[in-house]
């Protein structure tokens, strides 16, 4: 059997300290730690158990930004009535993620530590090679089923899709996440696969993610989470984009915007080339469309995955053009 | 066994317990408050666990196995490979067919597709026996797989001389019409994706066999396991109280449940092998993926001319399965010239099997979809296409229908659907970024017809026992026999218990294809019967009875008391009168079989499905029918579907139960809405191995994909098809869905996706 000591953390120092052990895993809502263990992937020698430390589930909102605990459980920050109204992409982007009984369960730290769901990392019995599983073994996926996998941001060394959604309207505006001694911005703490598959986030043995901060902008508050995925509900995103804006007084002249990607990169992906063909402009269909294009610059398909380069853009059409109309 | 509480059951009208009424799953509420124990639940005393090895490979030969790191592994019993396991005789199939090999192995040396079970570990628990399955090394002499149709080894496959129908001269007749059409039609690899996985527990006491396993036929898979242990039939004893989902997997002894049986007998203790859900997906056969080409002629009017139909589906190495592609395609439209002819193609695959409708449902698939482009190209509207080409008679077999009620079904699924207010022009019919489009398609399932028996008890309080090895899967197979013993008998429905999934109980056949209700009905209204003559017969003759001096013909019971139909004398409930006589109980067993019958002959009825009666048996040819009708939102930039509508007006004869009859039709809806837009078993080519064998990644629709769905029943009672009227109700509604959705689709977007599962990347 495959033992392993369970220590349960009543404080976060205590959670640090034991979080710097080798092969020690910090377990909040468990949804995907258990599984991972289950398939083969996960396999912790020291399970420590953060979900008993008090305090750090606290949703703290503000016009100028929202504080957010890493144990807050993803259905209460979705459900807070100032994260919808100050910060409506990230309750959206939160309440089409998962299941009703996965939201409940699972923290928004947590949420930022969720691997991909590429069947060949999930698979380590039947599909040995796999860079994040074990570097320098190869990867499983090239050459294989890769209806889901990334065309951004990928390298010859992986070309796993992020899976999550929040990450996506967290990096759209700028969110940083606080480990303690030190402050990253979300966007820079997911890392691109490049030749270290195997590194997925800038954290350190001994550090744990205490909170979420994201801060309070126009574009915040008009902003949406759109999610295309082949069924309606618990299901991953085929693409999607978080998307802010925020309008000149003329009420058609861009002033700010982000556009963010999810289910088509590595990473929470955002796309600056889009907004820069966009400010100072005033918005068209024609134009929207456009600009849209640019989020897929660089991208490499793997055959059945081509479909997210057409798919993308128009996503992060759709969620400019909505939020225009409801200028 | 759980005691099923009626009276939380009962909840609709006032006649719910007779035959017909709407009453509730008795089942229902044991299930919700989990007190249902299923048949691998059972808590026995010194039970071990055993956990399968799978093959890696897809082909090739396993040329070593090293299990010495999981013999020594804390809490191992036992590793079973294809040379440690014990010998087992080779078992008849289930068409009584003798088998090809005197010995069968379970495991396997010669791997023929991947996932294959080539080991297995037995400990103390379960957490040790997957600790040690991981340590057992295997190696391989790997060969090349083919790993689906479309590999470039699998050829033309084998011909299926048995599935050709011919008439007429349908290759010069399709040449000659002024409209044709020619398309193909595929459908992938599906899964029963049933939420009670396979397993069972093994328990041998002496040379006595009892295994507690789901099952859809507890008497063939008995049989099997008595063939392979070389034990009387009689020492096996099946239990399966309850079923979580079959679909067609669980009729079968399978190769797992061999393992668990030779584990026990080799180790003198209960075994318990539950599959995990990839295991599911690769250890029992789901639907075949299927090729059809339906080319049809049609006169300016849209007469069909013609219809020639290839199919071809693909099946193991070392197995057989036919999906009959031509069953619906040779029977839905009149037509004077006709041709069907179908191949099947080996692939590394495990053999595929039953899964809802297996035939009809991707038959359905072809033509229906066939129909609906002829009848785009003809610029006539898809129902006056169907009912200018409606069958009067069975094209095939040149029969009667005994019942055909499609017609009716086509005007009351049209009119509550509105299908009238259609524009007909492709992609004319919006709402915002959604393309909205109605689509339409008709289905059938054959008439499966069998026999049962049933053992009716009258006990001394009054109350009604029912017992039979038939099971429930959820259709509602205690309901409905508790309803027929209560209208019988004229007791209560609250006073009847009904016992199933027990194979020491009176026999029945499989339960598939939708024949168990029909049988069973028929078995316990037989076996209620003659318990209630004889309980009649006491009363008129038994000295001790008080209405023995009545001097009269008969007596009635109703609502629990016996009388005398003029309401002369006395009146006794059915417990009064038990005591009067003094007796304990009554009881009898009644069968649907010719009273001639032999022994043999009824073994053979309930343990192979070789006695089963052709459905165009005599003169007439017996269906179920329905015609579907679909609303979808096709997202005009993601090409998303959804369907948001759907009315059915379905044919299945007399109910037994409509709110129950309505739950399976909904059933088959959904499942039918899972096949359109989400199911396929996708391989990687590389390794022939099914990358998606998880509930995450093998898409089923979530309740949000689910709109509302109308149940329309248009039946009336076919006397040609059961002892009580009614006709196949499971299998039927997951028939036509698809191509409904299909049509539905090409309707929205003016795109013909001809590939299952219609998918967003084939619409953008």
């Amino acid at each position: 059997m495959r033992d392993f000591s369970y220590f349960r953390a009543d404080n976060i120092e205590a959670a640090r300290n034991a979080a710097a052990l080798p092969g020690a895993m910090l377990l909040a809502g468990g949804t995907t730690l258990i599984d991972l263990a289950k398939c083969g992937v996960a396999e912790p020698s020291t399970v420590i158990d953060i979900s008993h430390i008090k305090g750090l589930n606290a949703i703290d909102v503000t016009a100028d930004r929202a504080v957010i605990g890493a144990l807050a459980r993803m259905s209460h920050v979705a459900d807070d009535p100032q994260v919808k109204n100050l910060f409506p992409a990230v309750s959206e982007a939160l309440w089409q993620a998962a299941s009703a009984q996965l939201r409940n369960m699972a923290t928004v730290g947590g949420n930022l530590m969720q691997r991909t769901r590429c069947p060949y990392f999930r698979d380590p019995q039947n599909f040995p090679a796999c860079n994040k599983r074990a570097p320098g073994s190869g990867c499983s996926a090239i050459g294989g089923v890769t209806r889901g996998h990334a065309v951004l941001g990928v390298s010859e060394a992986c070309i796993a899709t992020y899976p999550g959604d929040l990450a996506v309207a967290l990096v759209a505006f700028d969110a940083e996440v606080d480990l303690g001694e030190r402050k990253l911005k979300v966007e820079d703490f997911f890392l691109a696969p490049g030749a270290t598959a195997e590194q997925e986030h800038d954290i350190r043995p001994g550090e744990v993610i205490t909170a979420i901060e994201i801060p309070g902008s126009a574009a915040a508050r008009r902003s949406t989470y759109i999610k295309v995925r082949d069924r309606q509900s618990y299901e991953f995103a085929a693409a999607s984009a978080a998307v802010g804006l925020e309008l000149e007084s003329d009420g058609r002249t861009v002033r700010d915007i982000r556009v963010a990607l999810g289910g088509v990169a590595t990473k929470p992906w955002r796309v600056r080339a889009v907004e820069d063909a966009l400010k100072g402009k005033a918005l068209s269909e024609e134009l929207v469309r456009k600009a849209s294009e640019l989020a897929m610059e660089g991208a490499v398909d793997h055959g059945a995955n081509h479909y997210k380069i057409a798919l993308a853009p128009r996503v992060i059409a759709r969620a400019i053009l909505e939020l225009g109309e409801t200028a | 066994m759980t005691v099923h509480d009626m009276k939380h059951a009962a909840s609709d009208s006032a006649r719910l317990e007779a035959v017909g009424g709407r009453l509730s799953r008795v089942d229902g509420p044991a299930k919700i408050t989990g007190a249902a124990k299923y048949a691998f639940e059972q808590q026995l005393e010194g039970l071990t666990h055993a956990v399968l090895v799978g093959a890696t490979i897809a082909a090739g030969k396993v040329s070593a196995i090293d299990s010495r790191a999981a013999e020594t592994a804390p809490g191992v019993l036992a590793v079973l490979t294809p040379d440690t396991i014990m010998e087992l005789k080779g078992a008849s199939d289930w068409l009584g067919n003798p088998p090809s090999q005197p010995t069968y192995n379970p495991l396997a040396r010669e791997v023929t597709y991947s996932g294959q079970h080539i080991a297995a570990v037995v400990a103390e628990t379960f957490e040790q026996a997957v600790a040690a399955a991981a340590l057992v090394k295997v190696w391989y002499d790997e060969t090349p797989a083919i790993v689906d149709l479309s590999d470039g080894k699998a050829g033309d496959g084998i011909p299926i001389d048995a599935m050709t129908k011919e008439w007429g001269d349908a290759q010069a007749a399709f040449a000659a019409a002024p409209v044709r059409i020619c398309a193909a039609y595929n459908t992938p690899r599906e899964f029963q994706a049933a939420m009670e996985p396979h397993g069972l527990i093994a328990r041998w006491e002496g040379d006595e066999l009892t295994i507690w396993e789901p099952s859809q036929w507890l008497d063939g898979m008995a049989r099997t396991y008595a063939e392979w242990f070389g034990v009387p039939f009689e020492n096996v004893r099946l239990v399966s109280p309850y079923i979580g989902g079959g679909f067609g997997s669980k009729a079968l002894a399978l190769a797992h449940s061999a393992v668990a049986a030779a584990a026990a007998k080799m180790l003198g203790r209960p075994v318990k092998l539950v599959l995990n859900r990839p295991q599911n997906f690769t250890s029992y056969g789901g639907r075949a993926a299927t090729r059809q080409t339906v080319a049809i002629g049609a006169d300016k009017n849209g007469r069909i001319q013609s219809i020639v139909h290839r199919g071809v589906n693909e099946t193991a190495v070392d197995g057989m399965w036919v999906e009959p592609l031509g069953s619906v395609t040779s029977i839905m439209y009149a037509t004077p010239n006709f041709s069907s002819r179908q191949n099947v193609v080996r692939v590394n695959t495990v053999v595929p099997g039953a899964k809802r409708a297996p035939g009809e449902n991707p038959s359905a698939f072809g033509i229906e979809c066939a129909i609906d482009e002829l009848a785009h190209e003809l610029g006539l509207d898809p129902l006056e296409m169907r009912l200018i080409n409606y069958a009067e008679q069975d094209p095939h077999a040149k029969k009667a229908w005994s019942t055909r009620q499609l017609r009716e079904a086509f005007a009351a699924g049209a009119e509550a659907f509105g299908w009238a207010k259609r524009s007909a022009a492709p992609r004319s019919m919006r709402d915002g970024h959604q393309l909205i489009g109605w689509g339409m398609a008709a289905g059938t399932y054959p008439v499966r017809r069998a026999h049962g028996e049933a053992v009716v008890k009258i006990l001394a309080d009054g109350s009604v026992v029912v017992e039979s090895s038939s099971i429930d899967m959820g259709q509602g197979t205690y309901t409905i026999l508790a309803q027929t013993a209560a209208e019988t008998l004229g007791v209560a429905v609250e006073r009847v218990s009904v016992k199933l999934g027990d194979s020491h109980f009176a026999r029945a056949g499989v339960t598939g294809g939708s024949r168990l209700a029909g049988v069973m009905t028929g078995a316990v209204y037989k076996a209620a019967g003659q318990a209630l003559d004889e309980l009649i017969g006491l009363a008129l003759s038994d000295p001790r009875s008080p209405f023995q001096k009545l001097q009269a013909n008969t007596l009635q019971v109703r609502d629990g008391r016996i009388a005398s139909p003029r309401g002369e004398g006395p009146e006794l409930s059915v417990a009064e009168f038990m005591a009067a006589v003094g007796r304990e109980q009554i009881e009898a067993k009644g069968d649907t079989l010719p009273a001639s019958t032999t022994a043999e002959e009824r073994y053979a009825n309930y343990t192979t499905i070789a006695k089963s009666i052709p459905h165009t048996e005599g003169d007439y040819s017996r269906h179920s029918w329905c015609a579907h009708f679909v609303e979808v939102r096709v997202d005009e930039d993601f090409g998303t579907v959804r369907v948001s509508r759907v009315v059915s007006a379905l044919d299945s004869g007399r109910l037994y139960n409509p709110k129950l009859a309505e739950s399976q039709w909904k059933g088959g809806i959904i499942m039918g809405i899972g096949q359109a837009l989400l199911e396929e078993g996708i391989v990687d080519r590389r390794h022939g191995r099914i990358v998606n064998g998880n509930f995450a990644d093998y898409m089923l629709p979530t309740n949000a994909d689910i709109p509302d769905i109308q149940t329309i029943s248009v039946g009336i009672p076919d006397p040609h098809s059961s002892a009580l009227g009614g006709k196949g109700v499971g299998e039927l509604a997951i028939v036509g869905i698809a191509p409904a959705i299909a049509n539905a689709v090409f309707h929205a977007t003016g795109k013909r996706v001809r590939d299952l599962p219609i998918t967003l990347e084939k619409l953008i």
